[in-house]
């Protein structure tokens, strides 16, 4: 087992497009880091960089106290979970979760204690004799798994290994690999597209974009205080609602207006974010997460922080209701909206566009009506501001004193 | 089961038709096994159908005076030298060269590639006089190793061909964990590689077999006391016109033999052994 370190590594094919931009990352022992992000965003190939199936253009991959750069693959020490599972066609189970240790030229009574330990562990103790095609996708994956773990190597990489399988079957393997990752203490770099799946698993997650990374955190840090907008709308279920805004002085407090939607803000939180009132009087973008709105007849009060427009959904999730409201104000779109809204397989709205749609989790017991026009009261108290220049999160006018602030 | 017997009755005519080609196809080798039956006193006077009627008369007499004669089983051993060797030499050359051609980068592959399939074009017979004044000199005339070496040179490019893109489609996940499990080259070529090409290889080598098996023209070039089966059967045509109760059973053995190596590895045409790997 060893700490996995990137840095400044770049790759760069040989037609020049750049897929991998000056990615610093370091991986503690022991950690399970989550690479995630928009398809194309890189992640795939720094993973495979670290696996040595590409050339580092430059920088540095280092696993435990070794530059790996020039190290093939086999001499790396590493453990790989593909996409594809690359399981071995025309071995049996049995032999397919041998097959690395073979080539160590391992006693053969050690190779037959671990693969059949690695197969108790994956419950494929039944299906040791069998060729990887009378299994199911599921079995295929725990096979995929076990030839990892059987080698025991300094670090596992994982290449989108839940994307193969059925939602249902995604939900237990991801809480299985997580259990695993966590009583087997490996290393481990974690690629997926899935934000579900990085939030779920990772102790750190690190969100990457165009070949560059955009925040590395705990998911929880990342999903309350993303960096960007980018990181904004990427974490988080339905996504976070952003909407083109100003801020306005109100007294001694702050209101933030989005088109005909006022919302006076809470206090505590003008307080931590010191760098808002500079923001007085010029355009930023408001985000608001989904639950901190709510069914104002549920919520009662608030009435200085409400949101008007028309129900044009209601999806009931039996334990709640995502409401989307066609309100009067404008939906930011910037580049890191539009490529999040493709990426979703979406579009984003046109700029012309004067009505904005917001999505509420509303409480189940809410009675709004589609076609209706409903009230919703924001919960300012988790409100999210960003420079629309910038695209940064607006938080603190000096960013490095920002992010401890963040984490305490 | 009504349903099963209108189906069958729909399609009785298709089925009629086939058999009936089938059948037709297969006369002449009937007609030759039943001829290489026919003891030597009435093989002039009678013809084969005759045995259909009166099997009595079939002998083995013809065989066993083919298998006493040096001169044809010897031609028979070259013919199985030549055939198998050959065959072994270039499915194993073609194979580590359709390897490298689809997974290694080395500079020059592409158009190193392009020049093979090039050599594909170039008909056998442009060769024969140059490689006889080649063999000449190098002392490689009228040796079985001659003739299998210039079947090697012929069959390489199209066996490149045919191995090279048939190990592209074998999923480049597959040859990565075995690098990533610490496999080097040649064993991901005899572990993974190898055992995954089989039903190219094994098409490519009756294909060969089958080839060289019955070939003429270049051991009629190549050859002088080195004869191999065709050689010698068609020596016997030009010397004794009626020595028909030798030629039929020669040439019924030099036609099995193919045909049961190809009924015997027919299976491994049957692909569908990647299914399973990757999802």
């Amino acid at each position: 087992m060893a700490a996995v370190r990137l840095d400044g590594v770049v790759k760069t094919y040989a037609d020049g497009t750049t897929a991998v931009n000056g990615l610093d990352l370091d991986i503690a022992d022991g950690e399970f880091m989550v690479l995630v992000g928009p398809s194309g965003c890189g992640k795939t190939t720094a993973l495979r960089m670290v696996a040595g199936l590409e050339t580092i253009t430059a920088g540095r991959v280092t696993i435990g106290e070794r530059t790996v750069n020039d190290v093939p693959s086999r001499d790396r020490d590493i453990a790989m979970v593909f996409q594809s599972y690359a399981l071995y066609p025309h071995l049996s189970v049995y032999d397919n979760i041998a097959f690395g240790l073979k080539l160590k030229k391992i006693p053969k009574a050690q190779i037959d204690e671990r693969v059949r330990g690695a197969a108790k562990i994956l419950d494929l103790e039944a299906f040791l004799e069998r060729k990887p095609r009378a299994l199911s996708g599921g079995q295929r994956q725990r096979v995929a798994m076990g030839r990892a773990i059987v080698r025991q190597p300094a670090a596992f990489l994982m290449d989108e290994p839940l994307s193969n399988l059925d939602a249902k079957l995604r939900v237990q393997m991801r809480a299985e690999i997580a259990k695993l990752q966590q009583s087997l203490a490996t290393t481990t770099l974690y690629v997926t597209h899935d934000q579900v799946e990085a939030m779920t698993m990772g102790h750190r997650v690190a969100v990457m974009r165009r070949g560059e990374l955009q925040q590395v955190d705990a998911p929880q840090v990342l999903y309350d205080h993303p960096d960007n907008l980018f990181v904004a709308g990427f974490i988080g279920s339905p996504a976070m609602n952003l909407l083109e805004g100003t801020l306005e002085r109100d007294g001694d407090g702050l209101v933030a207006v989005a088109g005909g939607q006022r919302l006076a803000l809470d206090r505590e939180l003008v307080r931590s974010r010191r760098a808002l009132p500079s923001f007085v009087g010029r355009p930023l973008i408001v985000g608001i997460r989904p639950e901190s709105i709510e069914d104002a007849a549920i919520a009662g009060d608030g009435a200085r922080s409400r949101l008007r427009g028309e129900v044009l959904l209601r999806e009931s999730l039996g334990s709640e209701v995502m409401v989307h409201l066609a309100i009067d104000a404008k939906q930011a779109v910037t580049d890191e909206v539009r490529e999040l809204a493709q990426d979703a397989g979406g579009e984003a709205p046109g700029a012309a566009e004067q009505k904005a749609i917001v999505v509420g989790r509303f409480n189940a017991r809410s009675r709004v009506a589609t076609g209706a026009t409903a009230r919703a009261v924001v919960d300012t108290r988790s409100m999210h501001f960003f420079d629309p220049q910038t695209g940064l999160g607006i938080y603190d006018a000096d960013a490095a004193n920002s992010k401890e602030l963040n984490r305490s | 089961m009504a349903a099963r017997i209108a189906n069958a009755t729909r399609k009785l005519p298709v089925h009629l038709v086939l058999i009936f080609v089938a059948v037709l196809w297969m006369v002449p080798t009937l007609g030759l096994l039943l001829t290489s039956l026919m003891p030597a006193d009435i093989i002039g006077s009678e013809g084969w159908w005759n045995l259909v009627s009166e099997p009595s008369k079939a002998a083995f007499e013809n065989y066993d005076k083919l298998f006493d004669n040096n001169e044809l089983t010897t031609a028979l051993w070259v013919t199985v030298q030549v055939a198998v060797g050959n065959t072994v030499i270039l499915v194993i050359v073609a194979a580590l060269a359709g390897y490298a051609f689809a997974w290694l980068e080395f500079p020059g592959r592409d158009i190193l590639f392009v020049v093979v399939i090039a050599l594909l074009v170039v008909p056998l017979q442009v060769a024969l006089i140059p490689i006889f004044s080649l063999y000449n000199t190098t002392g490689l005339f009228d040796t079985a190793l001659g003739l299998m070496l210039f079947h090697v040179a012929f069959g390489m490019p199209f066996a490149i061909f045919l191995l090279r893109n048939f190990f592209v489609g074998i999923p480049k996940d597959i040859l990565e964990s075995a690098r990533i499990d610490g496999a080097s080259e040649m064993r991901i070529f005899f572990k993974l590689v190898l055992p995954l090409g089989l039903p190219a290889i094994a098409s490519l080598a009756i294909f060969q077999f089958l080839w060289t098996w019955n070939d003429l023209i270049v051991a009629l070039t190549f050859g002088r006391d080195t004869q191999p089966i065709t050689v010698a059967i068609f020596s016997q045509l030009r010397q004794f016109g009626t020595n028909i109760e030798l030629i039929a059973p020669a040439s019924f053995v030099s036609l099995a033999i193919p045909l049961i190596v190809f009924l015997a590895f027919q299976r491994y045409f049957v692909q569908g052994l990647l299914a399973g790997s990757v999802k």
